[in-house]
């Protein structure tokens, strides 16, 4: 695929990089002005890669009329304008499988780390707090506690397996109850209800404009002063504000989220709070997993420039 | 049990202290300054007939004291090691001892295997990042980590805890967990080639004189670089120096540490480390079990009053 030439949107991973720089002919977004690069380039560019906070939008489909395929370093693809790419006949790829049990490790570890409060524990040590001031606060248990999971996909699936081993049961909401699939699991309605009868909410499904927000103020009343908030999909699942709040108040317990709404950038007010956990989105940023998403952003182009079936596409 | 004489060794828990207060005589070990406390017991040792004792390094109950009370009948220990105790000296003065086994076996289960998650992928680490703006500060940057799914667990001790350990990572795919059963602690041998074929090795066997140091620097370069080692037992189950020179040295890849040779001392060098995750002392650390704990201590002694079978002798 020589001559295939990629728009790579941001260093997103250098082994990937390097790749695409000797199989093709790369294209780098961040190094020179936008408006500069499309003069010169916007006519060779034949293939956009992204990942999750870099994505092909409808003013960029519309600056790049050669485009063909959009591959996604990432599972989530809620920053490329699918309808534009389905228009133009554009395909569009992702990451997933490679990436789920990272994202359902992280989860559960996030979940313990804040029911535990490991991260803080850790923080006690280290200020030499054990040794002036003794045995650190008792904390809840995780073994046992409802486990309530919006979207039972591959992730949410991969973070049922794993909280089952600690017995914990296993409540889900999503479009459809598959009861037949997940006998053992508990399906609700609605994400409140479903919130009423967890004690740790995860968060699991993709963003499209149906789960925006779909943690609302009252879906994290509702999960309550005792109850934990799991973030491992979007920033935008999620009210930011009032989790904040509800955080500040006590009126959600507690939170471990790897994602907000306008990354890097956390909420202020969260990084002082002693009940949550905050992770610089890195659900899927193993050594072993960034091959892997790497190997398939790869594999996808190459299948697309030989006109054969695309490995995991979207559109 | 009004008229049995108990000595509380240190304040552990506000509610077995305020039970043992309502329920038995209870003398306060902590009330005498400790340049006074031989005269202390030496006062009341004619009432004293149980001794109350917490767990880890230090918590009392060896011959001296043992001595020093002529009327004394049992030994309760609010906890599940009972190291700390000469049970020697118990035996051939008829004291019976009792732990608190079972009703911590989850919490430290969860705690080994949160270590297990949040020591590869960095999880507190990432956290004070986060809090420390250097996310924002490098532009969303943060480097990568070590999977956790898949790895080769290998235990050492597969009792109550070690097994409930190996249940809970068999639901993140960890393949099919390697015993080593340690009759004599010379076998190093043998906890070496469980080291050198795992990737994350869990300290959870009980603490015996045999074990002491079994996760020697041996084991810990056999399990190397990449290696990660939790130990959720006895700081005295590891050579310690050995341990946190391979550390720092980048010989062994990361630890999840929870006890320590010397507690609350915990090395200066350890405190500088970001592949360690240092916690104080709480694997069993949940209000939950901290209240089934002291509800068998208190059961435990209730029974020695009543002549019934103990709950949960040791001796």
């Amino acid at each position: 695929m020589e001559s295939l030439g990629v728009l790579l949107l941001y260093p997103v991973n250098a082994y990937l990089e390097q790749e695409l720089d000797r199989r093709c002919r790369l294209y780098r977004f961040w190094e020179s002005p936008r408006e500069e690069f499309l003069r010169a380039h916007a006519g060779a560019v034949r293939a956009v890669v992204g990942n999750a906070n870099y994505g092909a939008d409808a003013a960029l489909i519309d600056a790049l009329p050669a485009l063909e395929i959009v591959a996604s370093f990432s599972v989530g693809i809620d920053r490329v304008d699918l309808a534009k790419c389905r228009e133009r006949g554009i395909r569009v790829t992702n990451t997933p499988d490679v990436l789920t049990d990272d994202v359902a490790d992280l989860a559960v570890g996030l979940a313990i780390a804040v029911l535990r409060r490991i991260p803080q524990a850790d923080r006690y040590v280290r200020a030499g707090l054990w040794k002036s001031r003794g045995d650190y606060t008792l904390t809840t248990r995780f073994s046992g506690k409802r486990v309530g999971i919006i979207g039972l996909g591959r992730i949410g699936q991969a973070v049922a397996r794993r909280v089952e081993a600690f017995d914990c049961p296993v409540n889900y909401h999503q479009r459809t109850e598959q009861k037949s699939v997940y006998p053992n699991y508990t399906y609700y309605p609605t994400v409140v209800e479903l919130a009423s009868n967890s004690d740790v909410l995860v968060v699991a499904c993709p963003l499209n404009a149906s789960t925006r927000h779909i943690v609302s103020r009252e879906v994290m009343e509702t999960l309550g002063p005792k109850g934990v908030l799991i973030n491992v999909g979007r920033g935008p699942h999620v009210d930011e504000p009032e989790m904040v709040a509800a955080l500040a108040d006590g009126r959600l317990g507690g939170a471990g989220l790897d994602v907000f709404e306008d990354e890097p950038n956390v909420p202020e007010a969260l990084l002082g709070m002693d009940n949550v956990v905050l992770v610089p989105h890195v659900g899927s940023g193993t050594y072993e997993t960034r091959k892997a998403m790497a190997d398939l952003v790869l594999g996808n182009l190459e299948a697309h420039v030989l006109s054969k079936p695309l490995l995991t596409p979207v559109v | 049990m009004e008229s049995l004489g108990v000595l509380l060794l240190r304040p552990l828990d506000t509610y077995l202290e305020q039970e043992l207060d309502r329920r038995c005589r209870l003398l306060r070990l902590w009330d005498a300054p400790h340049d006074r406390r031989g005269e202390f017991l030496r006062a009341h040792a004619l009432s004293i007939r149980a001794v109350v004792t917490g767990g880890g390094s230090g918590a009392g109950g060896d011959a001296e004291l043992i001595d020093a009370l002529p009327r004394l009948e049992i030994i309760v220990c609010y906890a599940v090691g009972f190291d700390h105790v000469d049970l020697t000296r118990c035996r051939e003065r008829g004291v019976r001892v009792t732990n608190t086994p079972d009703v911590l076996t989850d919490d430290v289960a969860d705690l080994a295997v949160g270590l297990a998650i949040d020591a590869p992928r960095r999880i507190p680490h990432a956290d004070r990042y986060v809090r420390a703006g250097l996310w924002k500060a490098n532009n969303g940057y943060y480097g990568l980590t070590n999977q956790f799914s898949g790895k080769r667990v290998g235990i050492i001790g597969l009792g109550r805890i070690g097994l409930a350990i190996a249940k809970r990572v068999e639901g993140f795919g960890c393949p099919r967990t390697r015993q080593q059963a340690y009759p004599n602690y010379t076998y190093l041998p043998t906890v070496v080639q469980l080291a050198a074929v795992s990737d994350g090795l869990v300290v959870a066997c009980s603490p015996k004189e045999q074990s002491r140091g079994i996760v020697s620097r041996e084991v810990i370069e056999a399990l190397g670089p990449r290696g990660v080692l939790v130990n959720v037992g006895r700081g005295a189950h590891v050579d310690q120096p050995e341990l946190v020179a391979a550390l720092a040295e980048g010989r062994l890849g990361g630890a999840g540490l929870d006890v320590f040779e010397a507690e609350s001392d915990v090395p200066q060098v350890l405190m500088a480390l970001d592949n360690v995750v240092l916690a104080p002392h709480m694997g069993s650390g949940t209000r939950e079990t901290r209240k089934a704990m002291a509800d068998l201590v208190l059961a435990n002694l209730e029974a020695h009053a009543l002549s019934k079978p103990l709950l949960t002798p040791v001796v």
